[in-house]
């Protein structure tokens, strides 16, 4: 057997940093373990306690314990995002906890990318691509939802009052990393 | 710098900052604030155009967006724009603008001749003049209509400003920032709304600054505008205060457009900022305070230079500090326009005669013009106008006689009362109704959650403007969920205004030799459309389409409301009777650059690239688009074509091996104890028995029962499937099991993810597939016995963790392995440093066509096409016989569906080895058919096989399996060519090659 090193490169790769000092700065995220999981909420509470958090059952939330987020897309549907390199470890913990209670669980840790958004104008520079209220009346800290940024899918999470994480598939990363490049240049 | 058209009163203009600005290669001063028109009037200019069909010398008639003769375009090269009103182009040092619709030049025009020859040029006159011969349209009216069609020119490079866009939300939009939409703004904002105030005007205010006489709260006009910005400007945590801002377009849903000019009023704009910005406002509740037009006099020649709005010329006066002329007549039937005669004569105008339409003229406003020593003539119309480039003479005539009196001037102001702009409320699907008293159209029931304030609505003073806009402020917010508290102001020093007129001003001329223009743009006259009444148009809606009035790009803001009347005392209706046209978006012209904003360029749709699109790229890889995909297609070497790269690259996959990026294939885990159920249902084969670890080639069906995709699953559970698909099926075919999940089939127990961008792919096919990833690959038994063909087992690649598909689309022994997506170019470099080991290549998508085709495999979308059966592609073997139900089962047993006559799937051998058929050619019987004959099928892949020394085909032709060994043709401009029906598949038919 050969033993090799083989690089893992991130979906970031010949991206350049987007930053106006004190208006908004857009930062990729470190490597991470993401899951879909499905299930009712009777599943989504055994998997809470596997998870460490607690999987939000109202809609657009997301709750966050340490380096762990859950968030509710769905009815039935929870995205997970925690610390990388969890992948097997957390999968086998989930599925002891559920046991035989129908659910399903993908790893999508590198299907995913993700980064965060932040500075007093992060909600004025997602505005260009994002048809959402993001008012903070109407957008608070901690909600979440699936929605779009221009003609691509996103995961929008308000982290905090001016910081946003963005949650995408790997190959649109290039096109909505260039549209903020471009918004920021406005503000 | 000359001063003398300049007043006392600079009034908004600042004249400690003089500008300098070309007008067709001329140069000329004006100052910081003014508009080109109102600089181009400060130095006595008032021809600023030809108008577009009779190419008559023109002058600015409006102060505002609603002008529609001095279109001017500014900028040179690229950024050269046509089609600019000059009363909204602010002015700024080193503007160049230029006159339009003229040649050799604005005073001597060629195409003026059009004005002698306007008989021929009656309305209609297109569709009765070209009509024959036939041939004639495309070859010589066309061109002919084209070049003289249109105002302007566009520029021809690419344009080098950047535009963008931006959502917005608020409680309260505001739209028009005149008395009635600040009053609004300010007390939706003191209730704490979120408000968007915006106004087409560099400066917000409207009417209120030209406003001299106003006492506002103790205030004069511009201070208390002053202090409503400020108190507005101060809550910017709330309120967004939006200049140059144009409501375009009311949609539904309270969605709102506005187009933002960002930088056109500057000189040397910030490169950074937008030129435009697109703004995409959803209101919860609006507030339109969009204001009224002064309407034209529709009386012979009203359209020399030096002809314009009283109030126009007021503002001119008042907010530009210009005096448009030295001597004036005013001709109007309204009080408004004795306030203009006024201020100008303060402005020190000679205002030689007022001549007013009516009978009786006692208000305020007449008595106060009389009593500063203006000669009014009541009674008494306008009737014609003398001069060429500029006015010379105003004709006036007591109304019922003959006589006519020209009285010199320079200067003529009509008025035939004010037009509320019910544009943008129309465009809301508001129902408008008709105040038969005042002769308007009023904004009447709302549909969306909306309400007019002041002018637009039909109020007529500026104490009502307030009290309008003040109460729609409060019950916007109120209803916006909001308390508002109440406001009020006092306003004194203005006097009421009342009158107004529609139609043509009586005249003693033969009406049908005079041009009394109603809309000015487009050219067209009174004569026109009783002409169109005459021909036996009734309903406006057809009038406005046979003369072309209100069609012009100021939607007949100025000639909509005398066009109708025109029509409807020809027509001898009502005016609700002839109807009202329908305002459509934009209400001003916007650029195009506003709409498309970001999207130009990289950034006009994602393009999608796979992990190991940088390695490929440093091959030199040619590339292709498969939907949003970037995929490799061919990789030449030095000196070679795609041709031959391709045929390399085959031969290379046959003898030794060839590796592939396949990440883009769709991939589908499906999750769940009823998976295989699930499975059962969407595709055709049967998935119950299938065992972990195998994979078999499904096919998916829709309801209609064709093929609709296909693609490898391999069951890495008893519970979970990976399915793959198309790379452009992949969201299709996605939403088509969403769909019947949540739909036909919620009681089964599984989920769907899309896991295609998870895995990164490496197709690695050919004699020497195993050798090459066997050192690489850890706790993975590669043998025959182990690992067949169709199977999948987990374990390790280069130390990443791996699926490693044993599967071929190109008939060699192959593997694909599926690794997560970051370490796919790691683990791609290291097959590759394996594959060079026996000089294996990396290959393209071409050649994955070419060798897929070679064994009959066919492609979905390329040998079907949205109507061919399993059993038409020759799949039938893939249909599970016994399974109960699947998608598009019952569909495969209409006797369409099982005609023997039926397109199948067949191969085809050109008689000549060399001859290359072209994809989606026809297929005949017989050499030699006549035109018309219908086809037996057509070509569905060609390409030349380097493993078979010849060119070979893939075709769908009517009962094809039958037809093997027969000859058939495919004729083409050349000549038929004739071809030999084969079996699809022309390599290996046995499949020894696959366990190699």
């Amino acid at each position: 057997m050969v033993e090799l090193t083989v690089t893992r490169r991130s979906a970031f790769e010949g991206l350049h940093a987007i930053g106006v000092a004190g208006k908004v700065s857009a930062t990729q995220s470190t490597f991470a373990t993401r899951f879909s999981f499905r299930g009712d909420h009777q599943a989504a509470a055994l998997a809470s306690k596997a998870f460490g958090v607690t999987l939000p059952t109202t809609l657009l939330k997301a709750e966050t314990n340490g380096t762990r987020t859950a968030i509710s897309l769905g009815p039935d549907e929870w995205l997970l995002i925690a610390e990388d390199g969890v992948a097997q470890s957390l999968a086998d913990d989930i599925a002891k906890a559920l046991g035989i209670h129908f659910h399903s669980l993908v790893d999508i840790s590198h299907r995913n990318t993700g980064f965060d958004v932040s500075g007093p104008e992060a909600a004025t520079i997602l505005s260009t691509g994002n048809p959402l209220d993001l008012h903070i009346s109407a957008f608070p800290i901690g909600m979440a939802t699936r929605t779009i940024f221009s003609k691509a899918e996103i995961v929008l999470w308000r982290k905090s009052a001016d910081t946003f994480h963005i949650e995408l598939w790997r190959s649109f990363l290039p096109f909505v990393w260039g549209l903020l490049e471009e918004a920021a240049h406005e503000v | 710098m000359s001063l003398h058209l300049r007043t006392t009163r600079p009034g908004r203009v600042d004249r400690s900052k003089p500008l300098t600005f070309t007008f067709d290669g001329k140069s000329y001063k004006g100052f910081q604030g003014d508009t080109l028109a109102s600089a181009l009037l400060a130095n006595g200019v008032h021809l600023m155009g030809r108008s577009f069909k009779y190419h008559r010398p023109r002058g600015v008639v409006t102060a505002g967006s609603d002008e529609p003769n001095a279109l001017v375009s500014v900028g040179v090269g690229a950024r050269h724009t046509p089609n600019l009103r000059a009363t909204q182009v602010e002015l700024y040092d080193g503007l160049v603008a230029k006159s339009q619709n003229a040649w050799p030049s604005l005073s001597f025009d060629i195409g003026s001749i059009n004005n002698v020859l306007s008989p021929l040029f009656v309305a209609g006159f297109y569709y009765k003049t070209f009509m024959w011969p036939n041939i004639a349209w495309k070859k010589l009216y066309e061109p002919i209509i084209r070049r003289a069609a249109g105002l302007g020119t566009a520029p021809t490079s690419p344009d080098p400003d950047h535009y963008s866009t931006r959502y917005a939300h608020c409680d309260v939009l505001v739209i028009g920032a005149g008395a009635a939409g600040l009053s609004a703004a300010l007390v939706a904002a003191d209730s704490g709304a979120r408000v968007i105030l915006c106004d087409e005007q560099a400066e917000l205010g409207g009417s209120l600054l030209s406003e001299l006489h106003a006492t506002i709260d103790g205030k004069s006009a511009i201070d208390w505008v002053a202090d409503a910005v400020q108190t507005l400007s101060a809550k910017s945590g709330t309120v967004t205060l939006l200049p140059r801002t144009q409501a375009f377009g009311y949609f539904a849903q309270n969605f709102v457009g506005l187009v933002e000019r960002v930088t056109d009023h500057l000189a040397s704009p910030d490169k950074k900022l937008p030129r435009d910005r697109l703004w995409q406002v959803r209101a919860k509740e609006v507030v339109i305070a969009a204001g009224a037009h002064e309407r034209p006099l529709v009386f012979p020649d009203n359209d020399r230079p030096g002809i314009m709005l009283a109030d126009a010329a007021r503002i001119f006066a008042n907010r530009y500090g210009v005096r448009p002329g030295g001597r004036a007549v005013v001709a109007t039937a309204h009080d408004s326009a004795y306030q203009a005669a006024l201020d100008l004569k303060a402005a020190g105008v000679t205002i030689e005669r007022i001549v007013d339409l009516r009978h009786d003229a006692n208000g305020p406003l007449p008595n106060a013009a009389r009593a500063a020593g203006i000669r009014v003539d009541v009674a008494t119309a306008i009737t014609g106008s003398t001069g060429s480039l500029r006015v010379k003479s105003a004709r006036v005539s007591k109304i019922g006689t003959d006589g006519e009196e020209d009285i010199p001037c320079d200067l003529i102001l009509m008025c035939g009362g004010w037009t509320p702009s019910v544009h943008l409320f129309s465009q809301s699907r508001g129902k408008l109704k008709f105040d038969a008293e005042r002769n308007v159209f009023i904004p009447g029931t709302s549909v969306q959650a909306e309400r007019s304030a002041g002018a637009c609505k039909g109020s007529e003073t500026l104490a009502d403007a307030f009290a309008d806009g003040f109460a729609a402020g409060s019950d916007a917010a109120t209803k916006a969920g909001f308390k508002a508290s109440s406001h009020s102001v006092t306003v004194s020093g203005v006097h009421e205004a009342k009158g107004g007129f529609l139609g043509a001003v009586p005249h003693p001329h033969d009406a049908g030799r005079v041009k009394a223009f109603v809309d000015f743009q487009n050219d067209v006259t009174a004569k026109d459309i009783k002409l169109a009444t005459r021909e036996g148009m009734r309903s406006i809606e057809h009038v406005k389409r046979y003369t072309t009035t209100g069609m012009a790009t100021d939607q007949g803001k100025l000639s909509n409301m005398n066009a109708l009347a025109i029509a409807s005392q020809a027509l001898d209706k009502s005016i609700p009777e002839v109807g009202l046209t329908t305002f459509r978006q934009p209400y001003t012209p916007i650029s195009f650059g506003a709409m498309a904003n970001h999207s130009r360029g990289d950034l006009f749709d994602p393009v999608r690239k796979t992990p190991t699109h940088a390695w490929a790229q440093s091959q030199g890889a040619i590339f292709e688009d498969v939907g949003l995909w970037k995929r490799a297609w061919f990789f030449p070497k030095a000196g070679e074509d795609m041709h031959r790269a391709v045929l390399r690259e085959c031969k290379t996959v046959r003898e030794t091996a060839g590796i592939f990026d396949a990440s883009t294939l769709g991939k589908i885990e499906v999750v769940g104890p009823d998976a295989a159920e699930f499975m059962n249902l969407l595709y055709t084969n049967p998935w119950s028995k299938l065992e972990v670890g195998r994979l078999r080639y499904g096919v998916m069906l829709n309801e209609a029962g064709f093929v609709m995709d296909d693609g490898v699953v391999g069951r890495i559970a008893d519970d979970r499937f990976h399915v793959t698909t198309t790379t452009g099926g992949a969201p299709r075919v996605m939403n088509h099991m969403e769909d019947y999940l949540q739909t036909e089939f919620p009681h089964l127990k599984l989920n769907i993810t899309s896991t295609t961008e998870q895995w990164a792919v490496i197709a690695v096919q050919g004699p020497k597939a195993r050798d090459i990833i066997k050192p690489l690959v850890e706790g993975i038994d590669l043998s025959n016995e182990s690992m067949p063909h169709m199977s999948v087992k987990q374990g390790k690649i280069c130390g990443v963790p791996t699926r490693l598909f044993r599967m071929s689309f190109t008939g060699e022994l192959g593997f694909e392995v599926n690794v997560p997506a970051d370490y796919g170019q790691a683990v791609w470099e290291a097959i590759w440093a394996e594959a060079q080991k026996y000089n294996a290549c990396a290959y393209g998508t071409e050649t994955m066509h070419v060798l897929r085709a070679e064994k009959g495999f066919i492609i979905v979308g390329q040998e079907t096409d949205g109507t061919m059966t399993p059993d038409d592609v020759g799949l039938a073997w893939a249909i599970g016989k016994t399974k109960p139900d699947f998608v598009g089962k019952r569909s495969l047993t209409r006797p369409d569906l099982v005609k023997a006559d039926r397109k199948q799937l067949v191969g085809l051998l050109p008689v000549d080895p060399k001859t290359l058929l072209e994809e989606g050619a026809q297929i005949v019987g017989q050499a030699n058919v006549p035109t018309g004959t219908p086809a037996l099928g057509h070509v569905t892949s060609s390409y030349e096989s380097a493993v078979l020394g010849r060119t070979f085909a893939l075709a769908v032709v009517a009962a094809g399996r039958s037809r093997i060994g027969e000859t058939l043709y495919v004729p083409m401009p050349g000549g038929d060519i004739a071809v030999k029906v084969t079996d699809p598949v022309f390599y290996d038919k046995e499949g020894a090659r696959l366990n190699g």
